[in-house]
């Protein structure tokens, strides 16, 4: 058994007399134990399909389960074995840290003494202000402190709605190790993310834009299935050198990706000849250039343009 | 000839009765650079840009912004940079020309000036049909364009980018860098905070921010190298991770 299947699903929106489709009939399923990430900008969709998995919004069509229970028939049973981390941050602003988690413990029928191991590695962080009220709370104290309450009932699935936005490098980092030693512990974990490179720290990833998924796969396979020969290029004259990049008939696309200019051209065989025609008909220093591999950002942007 | 510079900041320092948000600063940004400024959240990246525009007094030190003092010449700063960040730009409720128009006006343009702009930006955005959404009916991207194309829209010494691009998809994100590219190239100076570490890659000079202090400045390429690291994602973790404040 799979632990969430979700099989053309359907969702549209009435914003005023236009209707907004938020889903466009997307099919995907997650195994027992896995991290699956849901990787797409604003208004893709992710929160819609958060919304449908986790039985608080229904769907227009299609089918979806949660550890084989029907998000329509079975939302109580799902409501109670999964977590939930919305990404609006939604616990009880005038009650306390510790207040706050021992109110999802006991709705739960738990004990925070019960499950304590489970979330003592991230609840140990935020205990020292345990008698803080929550609205108190700075964002990456608010995070923690969610994801606690999410795990306090030992669920069987965690969603994890956008958990990382905002938050710096570094407690990104360290959320996503925490992450990988939940799913050692069993628990199956839907995470979204508009930060592309978070792509290569799940097991399998889909890509979703405006509703549709545009490949669901192995972060590896998603790069060996870019098909353009990719060239690395950097000068110290970097915006004119993208101008005429972008300007030359030869070029199929060029984007800025940190130091270097990525380029793909319409005949692969003729790249880096063309790469360095295009050096010579300018004024150039220091300039570099190398083919290399692409990386999720690369494919995403090449998948959105098909 | 020295290049000129539209930021000279010297031990700037800010404290909070006993705690010191920003730690003796001191750092130059030339006219035309695009200048990073990095930092964990909490590592005071915010207030040093409060004093920066003129919004916050420091406790100590000296700084100048587009050649005002900040102590006595707030109000001259205000009018010389311009701001964007993710949470504060655009009005939702009005339409583009609106929020165009309310912006030039504040930022003292005249009419003819105003209606110039307009049609300009409305151009080069290819927002000519959308004159009269509502800025909430625009996708995300387009918004923070068109945040980024206001926010300029006097020709400021220099512009503050707080978190400019958190969300939007990558195509659009990068169409926001060359316009970034594009601004400095004019001349205008830019000064931006990112959590993605690529778009550090993007600035000539970076900052990191770390318990209040700048621990590194230089450009991505030296920093790399300095630290023996390929990304300025490793060179970020390295520092930050040094870092003693608790986030309270």
């Amino acid at each position: 058994m799979k632990a969430i299947v979700v099989e053309d699903i359907v969702k549209k929106y009435r914003v005023g007399k236009a209707e907004v489709s938020a889903l466009e009939g997307i099919s995907f399923s997650v195994d027992h134990g896995e991290i699956f990430g849901i990787i797409g900008p604003d208004g893709a969709g992710k929160t819609s399909l958060f919304r449908i998995l986790t039985t608080v919004l229904l769907a227009d069509s299609g089918f979806a389960s949660v550890d084989g229970f029907d998000v329509v028939k079975d939302y109580k049973k799902i409501r109670n074995q999964v977590g939930y981390m919305p990404g609006r941050f939604s616990l009880y602003p005038d009650l306390t840290v510790q207040e706050n988690l021992e109110f999802f413990a006991a709705i739960f029928n738990t004990t925070i003494k019960e499950n304590y191991d489970l979330v003592k590695e991230i609840y140990s962080q935020i205990e020292p202000f345990k008698n803080r009220r929550a609205g108190q709370l700075s964002g990456g104290m608010k995070q923690k402190l969610a994801l606690s309450c999410a795990l306090i009932h030992k669920p069987s699935v965690l969603f994890l709605d956008e958990p990382t936005t905002g938050v710096d490098a570094v407690s990104r980092k360290e959320f996503w190790e925490m992450l990988h030693r939940l799913k050692v512990q069993g628990i199956t974990i839907l995470v979204s993310t508009a930060y592309m490179d978070e792509a290569t720290l799940c097991d399998r990833v889909g890509l979703i834009q405006k509703g549709v998924l545009l490949s669901v796969n192995t972060p590896k396979r998603v790069i060996s299935e870019f098909k353009d020969a990719l060239w690395a290029i950097r000068a110290k004259e970097m915006y004119p050198l993208m101008e005429a990049i972008k300007a030359d008939p030869s070029v199929l696309s060029c984007y800025p990706f940190g130091q270097y200019h990525h380029v793909t051209f319409h005949n692969k065989a003729e790249s880096k000849a063309q790469l360095e025609r295009i050096i010579k008909n300018g004024n150039y220093t220091d300039v570099e250039i190398f083919p290399i591999q692409a990386n999720i950002e690369d494919c995403f942007m090449a998948l959105m343009k098909e | 000839m020295e290049t000129e510079k539209v930021i000279r900041a010297k031990e700037l320092t800010k404290k909070f009765g006993a705690f010191t948000a920003v730690d003796n600063i001191s750092f130059e940004v030339a006219k035309g650079e695009i200048f990073g400024f990095l930092g964990a959240n909490g590592a005071g990246k915010t207030t040093a840009m409060r004093m920066l525009c003129g919004l916050s007094l420091p406790t100590s030190g000296t700084a100048s912004v587009a050649g005002f003092d900040v102590y006595k010449e707030s109000e001259a700063i205000k009018k010389n940079i311009g701001y964007m960040s993710q949470k504060f730009s655009l009005y939702e409720d009005l339409t583009v020309t609106e929020n165009i128009s309310f912006y030039a006006g504040i930022y003292g343009l005249n009419d003819r000036q105003i209606k110039e702009k307009t049609s300009q930006l409305l151009a080069q955005l290819h927002l000519v049909g959308e004159e009269k959404s509502l800025v909430r009916s625009l996708p995300l991207g387009w918004k923070q364009k068109l945040a980024f194309s206001i926010a300029i829209v006097h020709d400021p010494a220099i512009v503050f980018l707080d978190e400019p691009t958190g969300g939007v998809d990558p195509i659009a994100r990068r169409e926001f860098w060359s316009m970034i590219y594009a601004a400095s190239a004019r001349g205008i100076t830019i000064f931006v905070t990112t959590h993605y570490m690529d778009e550090a890659e993007y600035c000539d000079r970076v900052s990191i921010m770390v318990d209040g202090r700048i621990d590194a400045l230089d450009s991505p390429m030296n920093l790399m190298k300095e630290f023996e690291v390929n990304s300025m994602d490793d060179v970020f973790l390295q520092l930050a991770r040094n870092a003693q404040r608790i986030e309270g």
